[in-house]
């Protein structure tokens, strides 16, 4: 189950093993086709409109760092949420097993899009009703629209994290947690010290294809007025009536933010020693 | 208050006052844009595979350049921009050729929106099966004299199946669910119709949870096929532990 999950998380996300190495440019049929590649950016840049963009720089610059907010509070969060839920579906008691596994399944098999619609629009519509949630200290907050893009996004990084977490989880070696107890290792000792960490070493390639997921999702926060950088974009569009200039910086702005975090996952990939290999 | 939030099961109802026959019109048009864009996808994904793993070092670097795109950039905006892109494209090579524009239908640009995600991800998919395959049973049906294709049809393809299956299975399940984001470009597919009806009606949180079901029994059902072509796809597999 594990390993369907890999292979998917793989094809959909870009992995520390598709960057391409600095020597790997120098082949003639490269060369060329970077020659070709830089033409073609040139044209872009010459050819096409391009005024707007030191008007709206501040503002992309602002939307870039809620993007990064989005996803950085989302996976944290999201990740606290995952290993209860991995780990229960492994060794809970069966009512704590049902909930959780029906959970990762409803939020698996439903699109983010609606969950955060559900949420918005209806949790959203439903609050002002009640009395005691208006003259709450949270009113204040519920009345924006970040965080419900914020538990949207980590619900869905939650369920789709537990299930690759259950796998992790299960397939630590038995022998390995019997010598823990062996030792005479406490319950949470045994989880803190070899469960988690055995469990976090084996997942972590998913884990960091699942993050790179978890990016390419929070531009749907842009449809609940979150001001993202894809919202940023958005507004351009409606302000300037062009079509295709923002967009492709949009996915330029995309690319780079994951080749940044892909880099950043295989300098922490090759920090953690692995054996043999 | 109260007698407002008890549930109004009526509003679901087939018939014109009730908006169920709408969402269930809605969600007729998500699964034909996911089967469209996934054989769409799946087509595009063996000739990506097959030009990854045995075409020239040109066409290697271009497959690797569409992958890694598709990869890096979120499903929105590569939706957003195929579609403008796609759209435009069409209409552009149309006048040139002197039919004129046409009004290119929803249906059929969501379906080459979704396909082309789909594609990229299936590539990626289709060729660590093909990878998997034994090389022997390769090397051996080309000593037979076969041509490539024929390689490709008798032996490549039904060889790797087994191997492909898990990987695609995920592949229809997110398709499915890509078509969601169909609603931000305005096709009226199952997520777009629903917040119309719940925008109508303010009964929102009844129309997306009905839609929630329908995604779900839509992914459950898909769940149990899955299963049934998986079993058949491994005949005289050896379990190996």
């Amino acid at each position: 189950m594990t390993n369907t999950t890999d292979v998917t998380t793989h094809a959909m996300a870009i992995t520390p093993e598709d960057l391409p190495t600095a020597g790997s440019f120098f082949k003639p049929h490269r060369i060329v086709l970077l020659v070709i590649a830089a033409a073609l950016v040139f044209c872009v840049v010459w050819f096409m409109r391009w005024d707007w963009l030191p008007q709206y720089l501040p503002r992309l610059g602002h939307g870039i760092v809620v993007t990064l907010a989005m996803l950085f509070s989302t996976s944290i969060l999201g990740f606290l949420l995952a290993v209860p839920l991995g780990l229960v579906q492994v060794t809970g008691p069966w009512p704590l097993k049902t909930l959780a596994s029906g959970f990762c399944t409803i939020i698996r098999g439903t699109p983010l899009l609606l969950q955060l619609w559900l949420l918005y629009y209806g949790l959203g519509s439903l609050f002002p009703q009640f009395p005691a949630i208006r003259h709450s200290f949270l009113w204040p907050y519920l009345r924006e629209s970040w965080p419900y893009g914020v538990a949207a996004l980590t619900i869905s990084f939650a369920a789709y994290e537990g299930e690759v977490m259950r796998g992790a989880f299960a397939g630590v070696p038995a022998g390995e947690l019997e010598a823990a107890r062996a030792y005479g290792m406490s319950r949470w000792t045994l989880f803190r010290r070899i469960w988690l960490p055995r469990a976090i070493h084996r997942a972590l390639p998913t884990l960091n294809g699942e993050t790179v997921l978890q990016l390419k999702a929070t531009p749907l926060v842009a449809t609940i007025t979150v001001i993202d950088v894809y919202a940023v974009i958005s507004k351009v569009r409606q302000d300037t009536y062009i079509t295709y200039e923002p967009l492709l910086l949009l996915a330029l702005i995309y690319m780079c933010l994951t080749g940044i975090l892909v880099i950043a996952f295989r300098y922490l990939e090759n920090r953690i020693p692995t054996r043999g290999a | 208050m109260a007698a407002d939030s008890i549930i109004n099961w009526g509003l679901l109802a087939l018939a014109p006052p009730g908006w169920g026959g709408v969402l269930l019109n809605g969600l007729v048009n998500s699964v034909q844009i996911a089967i469209g864009g996934y054989a769409f996808g799946l087509l595009l994904g063996v000739g990506g595979a097959f030009g990854k793993l045995y075409g020239g070092p040109i066409l290697r670097d271009l497959m690797e350049c569409y992958t890694t795109i598709v990869r890096a950039v979120p499903e929105l905006v590569l939706i957003l921009l195929l579609y403008y892109a796609g759209t435009d494209a069409l209409n552009h090579v149309l006048n040139l050729v002197g039919i004129g524009t046409v009004d290119i239908s929803g249906l059929a640009a969501g379906i080459f929106v979704i396909g082309v995600v789909q594609g990229a991800y299936s590539t990626e998919v289709l060729r660590g099966a093909i990878k998997a395959v034994p090389a022997g049973q390769i090397e051996a049906a080309r000593a037979y004299g076969m041509s490539p294709f024929k390689v490709m049809t008798r032996v490549t393809l039904p060889a790797m199946l087994p191997y492909a299956i898990p990987g695609l299975s995920n592949l229809w399940l997110i398709a499915t669910k890509d078509t969601a984001l169909l609603a931000v470009v305005g096709f009226s597919e199952l997520t777009l119709v629903t917040r119309q009806a719940a925008g109508a009606t303010k009964a929102y949180i009844l129309f997306f949870c009905a839609a929630g079901a329908l995604y779900l029994a839509l992914t459950l059902f898909s769940n149990v096929l899955i299963r049934i072509i998986e079993r058949h796809s491994r005949r005289g597999f050896v379990e190996q532990s």
